[in-house]
């Protein structure tokens, strides 16, 4: 507890830019059924940085970001415990609707998924259309999502090609651009590069640091290179067989040079995971 | 470093998005009210029976789901508006199957003796009163030619899920490819198929030509589940069979086929659930007869289906009871037969 | 060039001994039943109805008598089944259409909808349905549910009886197109369900969550994802269930007024189809007439195989794309 706690507070003064947190959890706990699968996880993620969270796989990297823009209720048997506040108000509190949390909170998965049945154009104006957004100048908003996401150049003479018939790297480009459709303030992304090539995968990185002059981003990732080159902020999950949860948080540098616990050195060393 | 899981023991798991408690009562309520005011229109404006006060209720449910989203969203009216709309469709696809099961149990049972079970109809008119005669004969006849026809259907099942997950040959894709056609075979044809062919050269209705027409109908069936069936058996074990030196017949017959014998079992249970209600074909090939026979190629013999189908004929009162309470077996039998399945087919998996 | 550096893969023979190749041999040949028994069935009713096509010709699916001639040879032997084969038509599009959008509803409400106490019991039910005999369906279609279906007939006819095909011509709305279509329906509807819902299930569990994360209600998901992406499958899943209309018997025989004449009004008391025509001459048939019969069999065996295939094909091309 007092770990975490410490190290958290660490981590947001180490952030003299970035003055005011929009999102944070509070002692964020979460269940499969009977399975405790994340415990007592308090973070704070400054506006406009990017956190990377890292940690060996089942360690509930996945499970917490679920639960920050509350995808986790979809898994049956689902619960938790906690608060997560969003702006200063707890985004699970009863009178919330959970289509709004998502709107401001947007997520992109592990694998490229564009929308199959549709063009480029009809995936970046997806989630307009889902959550029944009335915005005119729809072109505008394809051409500014797409630049982005760093796609707009390969695509813009083929805006009505299915989303499928880009390589990998570019439908998951595709997939950034469609969340960014909807604006959110922060973008969680779960691995999104663990399907791609060293190629495609530099590509998002660089998006990646884009974005973050506007938005918070909170990126899942096994790669530790990863994590070093586009976060600003890293925090370590850990599992010794039960529940997961948080070792340290700090800055990246701190984190890959001078790390608080042993367990965070050996695990950026290498030494295992 | 030190306390690293550091969940106090009075964290409570909660689900705050499941929907409160209030809220569902509510939705209860105004269900209800929508159901009352549905009878009261019903009532009045001559819309007549069950049916006509589902319509209204359905009805009055979507403006009711519309009207609660009014001041929400367009997202939320479109999506409380289909959750209705798809709610009355699934209950309007369930209702016929729920009402079918309740008609047979009741009008089925209503006209059930022990003498149904113990005589057949070699003394009796079919508009006796219920106290005699009985399905004896049919419930035999249909036994026997279902068990000839799995005697028939099992074993090429069987080998023909044998070639299409251990041989493996060269006609993979057309074998399933025809197995799957030949599920869609209708019924009557497959009756006229064995009248065109085997009661022609024997110039005989009989139970075996009977079996005969259901093999063709049962075949497809066993042949995909066992097929499905043995798909389980994992690669490693064939692989243990091979790397012991075994030859591929001995791998498929001690190894693979004894690990899956349950399966087979549903498979067979299975093609015997599909085709024991089949009427169409014995109408071209065992026809029907009054009394208990055991000898299949002795002229024709009656089954379940082809006595419901005769009693209803007559259309007198007895004689549909004796169509209803036969219905009724038989339908006790299709749903046993899929009991006994699902209980065979559970145990492989693990 | 490279090619003298590559070097070739080298051929890997499987020598089979005689018993495993005694044991290919028989596998091969159980496997090979089904082929041969279609073939067989095809061929043979070909075999037997040969003389009604070469007598009658094209006459024998355009026409619509069924006269049995006089032994004196005064009037002749006539026998066709164009009215019949547009029965058949007339009733499994009745039912098709009744029972498509049920399905999807069920369908979607099973997969999507029902709460996780009573979709497995739900998902049983759809199971045992789908085993319950064509035969108690007719028998449930004739004793309760035409009360049903006439009242239906008589509102459909009351309403939209300016449009032909809910016309009719005698107020009598029993024994008609429309109920044995709807008996039908309630028979497709559980092979339909089944192949929709597999279907959908297999929809990537990723595509749904986006539209969440997209901030997309529950029908928004469905309606941009799920359907699309079953589309064909369910189209597939349909087909069968049309096959299986197609070649219904008995609960056609029990549900409708056979009468050779063509008839599109769906709310008349009368129709027919190819199967019920077979069932109901069989029984007193003269020789030649069996033979027709066996022709009318052949061309129902044609045109189910033809449906069944073409929607074998879309269910097997519609499973997951990588």
């Amino acid at each position: 507890m007092t770990t975490s706690a410490t190290s958290t507070s660490s981590a947001q003064s180490t952030t003299e830019s970035a003055s005011f947190v929009g999102l944070e959890t509070r002692g964020a706990h979460a269940w499969f059924g009977k399975h405790h699968a994340l415990s007592d996880v308090s973070l704070k993620f400054p506006n406009r940085t990017v956190t990377g969270l890292i940690g060996p796989s089942g360690c509930g990297k996945s499970t917490f970001i679920r639960l920050l823009n509350r995808m986790h209720e979809f898994i049956p048997g689902a619960a938790m415990a906690g608060e997560v506040l969003h702006n200063g108000s707890d985004i699970y509190a009863p009178s919330v609707d959970a289509a709004v949390v998502r709107l401001k909170i947007g997520m992109v998965f592990q694998k490229p998924n564009p929308f199959p049945a549709m063009s480029i154009r009809e995936n970046v104006l997806a989630g307009i259309k889902l959550a029944h957004l009335k915005k005119p100048n729809h072109d505008e908003i394809v051409e500014a999502c797409l630049m982005r996401a760093g796609l707009w150049k390969e695509v813009k003479d083929r805006l009505d090609a299915s989303g499928g018939s880009l390589s990998g790297g570019q439908q998951q480009r595709l997939c950034i651009a469609r969340s960014l459709a909807v604006e959110p303030e922060v973008l969680l992304m779960d691995e999104p590069c663990s399907a791609l090539d060293p190629g495609s995968t530099l590509r998002i990185e660089e998006t990646i640091k884009e974005l973050a002059a506007k938005i918070t981003v909170i990126i899942v990732t096994h790669n530790m290179q990863q994590a070093s080159r586009v976060s600003d902020f890293c925090a370590f999950f850990l599992t010794d067989g039960g529940p997961g949860y948080l070792v340290e948080a700090d800055a990246t540098r701190k984190i890959f040079t001078n790390p608080a616990d042993s367990r965070t050195a050996d695990y950026v060393q290498g030494k295992f995971g | 470093m030190t306390a690293t899981i550091s969940a106090p023991a009075t964290v409570e798991p909660r689900t705050p998005w499941a929907t409160p408690r209030s809220k569902n009562m509510q939705t209860l309520g105004v269900l209800i009210v929508a159901a009352a005011v549905a009878g009261v229109i019903t009532f009045f404006t001559g819309v007549a029976g069950l049916d006509g006060w589902a319509v209204t209720f359905f009805l009055l449910s979507m403006i009711v789901a519309v009207a609660r989203n009014l001041r929400v969203g367009s997202k939320e009216r479109t999506d409380a508006l289909m959750r209705v709309v798809v709610t009355a469709a699934a209950i309007t696809a369930f209702a016929p199957w729920l009402s079918i099961f309740g008609a047979v149990l009741f009008k089925g049972y209503a006209g059930i003796r022990p003498n149904f079970f113990t005589q057949d109809m070699r003394t009796t008119v079919p508009d006796d009163f219920l106290e005699f005669g009985g399905a004896l004969h049919a419930i035999v006849g249909s036994l026997l030619m279902v068990l000839i026809a799995t005697a028939i259907t099992l074993p090429l099942g069987i080998l023909s899920g044998v070639y299409l997950t251990e041989v493996r040959g060269p006609l993979t894709f057309l074998v399933r490819f025809v197995v799957q056609s030949m599920s869609g075979v209708p019924s009557i044809v497959a009756g006229l198929f064995v009248y065109t062919t085997y009661v022609y050269s024997t110039e005989s209705f009989s139970a075996l030509a009977g079996a005969l027409s259901l093999s063709v109908l049962m075949l497809p069936t066993v042949a995909r589940t066992a097929e499905e069936v043995l798909k389980l058996v994992p690669e490693d074990l064939r692989s243990a069979g091979y790397a012991l030196g075994a030859r591929q017949w001995r791998t498929a017959f001690m190894v693979v086929i004894p690990t899956v014998r349950s399966g087979l079992t549903t498979a067979a249970i299975l093609g015997i659930a599909r085709v024991i209600g089949e009427t169409a074909p014995l109408l071209l090939t065992s026809l029907s007869n009054t009394t208990v026979r055991f000898n299949p190629v002795d002229g024709p013999m009656a089954s379940l289906p082809t006595y419901i189908f005769g009693y209803l004929q007559i259309g007198t009162e007895y004689a549909i009871a004796r169509a209803w309470s036969a219905s009724l077996v038989l339908l006790v039998i299709v749903l046993g037969l899929f009991t006994l399945a699902r209980r065979f087919g559970g145990k492989d998996k693990r | 060039m490279t090619t003298a550096t590559t070097p070739t893969p080298r051929e890997m023979t499987v020598i089979y001994n005689r018993e495993d190749k005694i044991f290919r041999g028989i596998v091969t040949g159980g496997a090979l039943t089904s082929l041969v028994v279609l073939g067989l069935i095809g061929l043979f009713l070909f075999l037997r109805g040969a003389q009604i096509f070469n007598d009658n010709g094209i006459k024998f699916i355009t026409g619509a008598n069924w006269t049995v001639g006089s032994e004196d040879g005064i009037i002749p032997d006539d026998f066709s089944i164009g009215a019949m084969l547009m029965g058949t038509i007339v009733v499994s599009l009745v039912a098709i259409v009744v029972a498509f959008p049920l399905a999807i509803g069920g369908a979607l409400y099973l997969e999507f909808y029902a709460p996780r106490a009573i979709r497995k019991a739900l998902v049983t039910l759809l199971d045992l349905a789908a085993s319950i005999p064509s035969l108690i369906f007719g028998l449930w279609g004739i004793e309760i549910f035409t009360r049903f279906g006439e009242r239906w007939a008589v509102f459909l006819n009351n309403w939209l009886g300016w449009i032909p095909i809910f016309g009719v011509q005698f107020e009598n709305f029993g024994r008609s197109p429309f109920i044995a279509g709807c008996v039908l329906a309630s028979l497709v509807v559980p092979i339909t369900t089944s192949v929709a819902r597999e279907v959908y299930s297999r929809t990537p569990r990723d595509l749904v969550d986006t539209c969440y994360a997209l901030g997309g209600s529950k029908w928004g998901a469905i309606r941009a994802v799920v359907i699309p992406y079953g589309r064909s499958g369910v189209i597939g899943g349909a087909m069968l269930g049309l096959g299986r209309a197609l070649g219904e018997t008995v609960a056609v025989y029990l549900l409708l007024n056979l009468v050779f004449r063509y008839n599109f009004r769906i709310l008349e008391s009368e129709g027919g189809n190819v199967a019920s025509l077979i069932a109901t001459k069989f029984g007193d048939a003269t020789p030649y007439e069996l033979k027709a019969l066996v022709a009318a069999g052949f061309v129902l065996f044609l045109l189910t195989l033809a449906v069944n295939m073409t929607a074998t094909t879309i269910v097997q091309r519609s499973t997951p794309r990588a």
